[in-house]
């Protein structure tokens, strides 16, 4: 790996996918974007739809940034950064709300709010500004990626505790009692916290697993 | 003083100490609550056993998975159980009972560092924790006090399935505590049964004067600092007093606040624990000053009935802050050179 702040030119894309999903996870390791993890992560379907979004304006915004990087002057390079990002997050805001409106209501101004979601201008700033489009690309997929990992699995956990669904779909048995305070924005802290416990616990063990010699 | 095979024996510093250790102050707080757990079991019947049981034994599970096997034996988890299950109400679901129990010494306790480190009193977190998953079950799970045939049979919510809603409705008595009678605007209970405990509540919250003597207990074996359930008592006295004056038809009296609700169990064994309470003089009357003002603020002007948990949290949260503010100043501070 490279030092960390110096990335390399030449280094593997199909690296940045991976550390993106899981040693970089922008949730789960890094802390980034939590405005929209806390918020919108009451239900799996917000979730999904949430991660969907911010994976489709993160990637656009770092192809069109990588392709014009050369032009870009250093001085005004953020206020070109959220511009490029504005573009997408529009066009997204106004896909959902024409395509479906029940969940565009249900996410509320979490939409248009991805445009200051610090995840995708840090990924701008440290990759797609520097980098190739084939780099900036893979990167952005890895970090979206590992984006919805942490989103879906936060979602999906709350939705279950919290209403005994998964996705809508009833699973948990008929008279079970939901925990009310999972659909509350405190459940949305402590089942993050939870999570990062488990990935750092799972992530540790896996590493002493591989480093064992078979 | 530790025997000694030998006649002149040689060490360090202390040669005097106070026999305080972890277990003995549990042991105290435990006979302390002892008249009280009694008194519920008269009250409530195998509900209140079955409740502080269960508590006591997910405490003790709890503290076994998470924390230091040599901990076990110090007596902190069952008198944190003791405290929980004392502390809930008496109709509520077991599992309900064993999961709060669970998250005290599991989160509220060990994930902060176990004995003397959290911030927040772990029977709180997990009472806290049970009122807001669990909402409906900690409003209505009541029951009458004294009720026929309490001593042979568990109310049918007890009894419901892990994670599953009972059954059966719960019992639903108008006016489920003294409380929140007073805050439907219903005539509140005469005092003498508030003050003896002849009424309905959480487990062992009722009996104000029981609660009293266990206290006072505990300040005469220096358990806990008289200060801070003297500032409590005395603030919500006082804010009930002149709130009362205001307005006596919307403000209940003085000594109806004073032997309601949690209060009693709040400031004597939950307030005083000394990991979550300022370690000043000063800074002991300033937490109870501010608990007491919350709770009778949450009290009267708020959507609870009872406010004694939350005000208590709140009053942990500004622990670090009174501690800061009264620090001692070294006596050569401030002198010119």
């Amino acid at each position: 790996m490279a030092d960390a702040g110096m990335i390399s030119e030449r280094e593997d894309g199909v690296e940045r996918l991976r550390l993106g999903f899981w040693r970089e996870n922008p949730i789960l390791v890094q802390a980034l974007g939590m405005c929209p993890v806390l918020a919108v992560s009451n239900t799996g379907v917000n979730a999904l739809t949430m991660s969907l979004a911010t994976t489709f304006v993160l990637l656009s915004s770092a192809i069109v940034i990588s392709t014009i990087r050369g032009i870009i002057p250093r001085q005004v390079r953020l206020a070109c950064f959220v511009l490029v990002i504005a573009t997408f997050v529009t066009l997204t805001d106004m896909a959902v709300e024409a395509f479906a409106l029940e969940l565009h209501q249900a996410l509320g101004a979490f939409l248009p709010l991805i445009v200051v979601n610090c995840m995708i201008l840090s990924r701008i700033e440290i990759m797609a500004s520097r980098q190739p489009i084939s780099v900036a690309a893979l990167d952005a997929i890895g970090m979206g990626a590992g984006f919805m990992l942490g989103l879906v699995t936060l979602g999906s956990l709350r939705e279950l505790l919290g209403r005994g669904t998964l996705f809508g779909a009833q699973v948990m048995p008929d008279r079970f009692e939901p925990w009310q305070v999972m659909q509350l924005p405190g459940g949305g802290f402590f089942t993050l916290a939870a999570l990062v416990i488990g990935f750092t616990l799972l992530d540790r063990s896996l590493k002493r697993w591989r480093e064992v010699p078979a | 003083m530790m025997p000694s095979s030998h006649l002149l024996s040689l060490r360090g510093a202390p040669h005097l100490h106070a026999d305080s250790a972890v277990p003995r102050l549990m042991l105290h707080s435990v006979i302390a609550l002892l008249p009280v757990s009694v008194f519920a079991v008269f009250l409530f019947g195998l509900a209140a056993l079955a409740t502080v049981a269960v508590a006591i034994l997910a405490c003790l599970l709890a503290e076994r998975v998470c924390g230091p096997r040599s901990a076990l034996g110090d007596g902190s988890a069952i008198l944190t159980g003791l405290l929980l299950g004392l502390s809930l109400p008496p109709a509520l679901p077991l599992w309900m009972v064993a999961f709060g129990a669970f998250v005290a010494v599991a989160v509220g306790k060990h994930l902060f560092g176990g004995l003397g480190g959290p911030a927040f009193h772990p029977v709180l977190v997990g009472r806290v924790f049970l009122q807001a998953a669990f909402p409906s079950a900690m409003a209505q799970a009541w029951v009458a006090p004294l009720a026929a045939g309490r001593a042979t049979e568990l109310p049918a919510t007890s009894l419901a399935l892990p994670f599953l809603t009972p059954d059966a409705p719960y019992d639903g008595i108008s006016g489920a505590t003294p409380l929140s009678a007073l805050k439907a605007g219903e005539a509140g209970e005469p005092l003498l049964s508030l003050w003896l405990g002849t009424v309905s509540g959480s487990v062992g919250e009722t009996s104000a004067l029981l609660l009293l003597l266990g206290g006072l207990y505990l300040v005469y074996r220096r358990v806990i600092d008289w200060r801070i359930p003297a500032a409590l008592l005395g603030s919500v006295a006082l804010f009930s007093a002149v709130l009362h004056a205001i307005d006596p038809e919307r403000f209940p009296a003085m000594m109806t606040a004073l032997g309601s609700g949690a209060l009693m169990l709040g400031a004597w064994f939950l307030a005083t624990d000394p990991g979550i309470s300022p370690t000043t003089r000063r800074g002991a009357w300033l937490y109870g000053l501010a608990i007491g003002l919350l709770v009778v603020v949450i009290r009267q002007f708020s959507g609870q009935a009872e406010g004694v948990m939350y005000a208590l949290l709140l009053g942990s949260a500004l622990t670090p802050h009174i501690d800061r503010w009264t620090r001692p100043k070294p006596l050569s501070e401030g002198v010119e050179e």
